[in-house]
């Protein structure tokens, strides 16, 4: 394109009075090789505005929020927290069982040791009483 | 709306969303972020997508009110920290090193432009989208659309070209 038509655009450009493909002519002007001295500093702007275009978003865009899983770690504490504690209260309730059983077994352990002693002056009663028998059957022949 | 067509309109247009979001905010961190919330929101409201003409345009409209937002409160919390805004100007050699590139002045030039011109230079110099389609984004007259354009338009030129002139001199 002629350089006098292209200050003539450059002018325009100025006043924002160019159209969109008018913009298209002059980036593509400036982005070729021959640019006078006098218009240099035009081509770094166009060249800018282009590269500037290619920049991309590059990550993944992702549609379940954070926050979102915040509620559902929220729920799974209180979850844990909840089994945590019918958990420590069935542990206590356990020891509370366990010492109460340990308790009547010493007792029924007692129990039985006297039992025990009284069954044996029960057995020597019982010798006592068939030693007796047999000396009064003797006396009576 | 499903996801998959849900996606498919919003797909064509997620650089653009991310390119004005840098354009504004600057860091590319924080633009993909804004890019993810953004689209995040979109899917969210996707029942209320049907009521706009473009949902292109509305997006880009969400895209700006959502960086300005994000700049306001991010001036709010700089207030106090004096210091390091300071050690931002003095450390970055390398970034003059690399500015010396002229793409790279352009981008510098751009970055120190008003907020409102900075978005329109975006969405027309690089996006190329329509003076209507701008007008209607930004909720102002096609006219204010061209006023501004061809303030910062201006703005540029004079500056690149006095950098210019003092590498001739």
């Amino acid at each position: 394109m002629e350089l006098a038509n292209i200050e003539k655009l450059l002018e325009k450009y100025e006043n924002a009075e160019t159209s969109i493909a008018e913009e298209n002519e002059l980036k593509n002007y400036f982005l070729s090789n021959n640019v006078p001295e006098h218009l240099q500093e035009y081509q770094a702007l166009f060249g800018y505005f282009s590269t500037s275009k290619q920049e991309r978003y590059t990550k993944t865009i992702q549609l379940k929020s954070q926050k979102w899983n915040w509620k559902l770690l929220s729920v799974a504490a209180s979850v844990i927290l909840l089994v945590s504690i019918y958990g420590g209260h069935y542990k206590v309730q356990q020891n509370r069982a366990e010492k109460a059983y340990n308790e009547s077994q010493l007792a029924f352990g007692m129990l039985s040791a006297n039992l025990n002693k009284g069954t044996v002056a029960i057995t020597q009663l019982q010798e006592f009483e068939i030693a007796k028998n047999k000396a009064l059957k003797q006396s009576k022949k | 709306m499903k996801q998959t067509e849900f996606l498919k309109t919003v797909m064509p247009f997620k650089d653009k969303v991310f390119r004005l979001a840098k354009r504004l905010l600057v860091s590319t961190e924080e633009a993909e972020d804004a890019t993810q919330e953004l689209f995040f929101k979109l899917w969210k409201n996707k029942g209320k997508l049907s009521n706009y003409k473009s949902v292109e345009a509305f997006a880009m409209t969400m895209t700006k009110n959502y960086c300005f937002d994000r700049l306001k409160s991010k001036q709010a919390s700089n207030l106090s920290l004096v210091h390091s805004n300071y050690q931002e100007k003095g450390t970055s050699l390398d970034r003059r090193v690399e500015l010396n590139d002229s793409v790279s002045k352009v981008h510098e030039l751009i970055e120190n432009l008003p907020e409102q011109q900075k978005l329109i230079i975006q969405l027309r110099d690089v996006e190329q989208y329509e003076f209507d389609e701008i007008a209607k984004m930004l909720n102002i007259k096609p006219t204010a659309v061209r006023v501004t354009l061809s303030r910062a338009r201006k703005t540029i030129k004079e500056q690149l070209l006095k950098q210019h002139n003092y590498g001739v001199s």
